[in-house]
């Protein structure tokens, strides 16, 4: 019986990291309704505790752990507003999507 | 073990994260955001960061994506999204462009960030693996004497954002009505 068994380095956990953080990217490119948007911002915030999990345990500090722990309180507050925002923006207008917001626009 | 454990949870979480995006229908991407979610915490347990895990599932599992699936049945948006067509001519290529250059400069860096990284590995395992038991104590030594005022402050962000969301979505009483908007 061959008894090699491969344990997954750090290295792994940042490449999946990585992964995740470009998936989160693209989807924030491609899709127009905000809230799917949205949801791919989260994506990106995971991706990036992720990281910070994994180099603190390598570096050996908690402070990587620390550092999510306001990540997390940071992205519900964040939530909470970003959607009362969309709330509002659907209210007047129904049924709207990211390309419909030009008023900017010049 | 560990690799089993870290093959299940990258098919969790990657199959979560392409559904996020992929999905016409905000309440699958919804639901495929908690598979992402919970995919993570598995990954947290793993690197031995059990209250955070915790506090993933409760936080982001049970009350974010709540929220997300109480606001798209609240707007009404649950109907699926036509993501065959293409609104901004060459905006699909351009974001795969994008991301990709994206994912190549993150591995870029890794890559040549891993000497940094390795020499160093292992220093924690006599700090956080003991047990679950300590990651807490140490998390808990650390947000409470370390970062006391990023934690106060981190109280007085939520008082705003708790203030600000009642603002925004307050209704006025001389608003007027979308045409055709259910009076509520």
């Amino acid at each position: 019986m061959i008894a090699v068994v491969v344990q997954p380095t750090p290295m792994w956990y940042l490449l999946l990291s990585a992964f995740l953080f470009a998936i989160g990217t693209f989807g924030v490119l491609v899709r127009r309704n905000p809230l799917v948007m949205f949801m791919c911002i989260e994506l990106m915030l995971n991706a990036v505790n992720l990281t910070f999990v994994t180099l603190g345990r390598e570096l050996g500090s908690i402070s990587g752990q620390t550092i999510v722990f306001f990540v997390l309180v940071v992205a519900a507050a964040e939530v909470v507003v970003g959607l009362s925002i969309i709330v509002a923006i659907m209210r007047r207008r129904a049924g709207v999507n990211a390309d419909d917001l030009a008023e900017l626009k010049g | 073990m560990e690799l089993f454990v870290f093959v299940c949870a990258t098919l969790m979480i990657v199959g979560g994260a392409i559904g996020v995006v992929v999905r016409g229908n905000p309440v699958h991407a919804a639901l495929s955001l908690v598979l992402t979610l919970f995919g993570i915490a598995v990954l947290f347990v793993a690197q031995h960061a059990e209250f955070l895990a915790a506090v993933q599932v409760i936080v982001y599992a049970g009350a974010i994506v709540v929220l997300f699936l109480f606001v798209v049945m609240l707007l009404g948006v649950d109907r699926a999204e036509d993501l065959r067509t293409d609104s901004l001519s060459g905006q699909r290529g351009l974001a795969v462009v994008v991301g990709l250059g994206l994912l190549a400069v993150l591995v870029a860096a890794i890559v040549s960030g891993t000497d940094a990284i390795i020499s160093r590995g292992n220093a924690i395992e006599g700090a956080t693996n003991e047990s679950a038991d300590a990651n807490i104590v140490q998390l808990a030594r650390s947000v409470f004497a370390d970062y006391v005022v990023a934690f106060e402050v981190t109280s007085v962000l939520l008082v705003v954002a708790v203030v600000g969301t009642v603002l925004l979505s307050r209704r006025r009483a001389n608003e007027v009505r979308p045409e055709g908007g259910r009076p509520s």
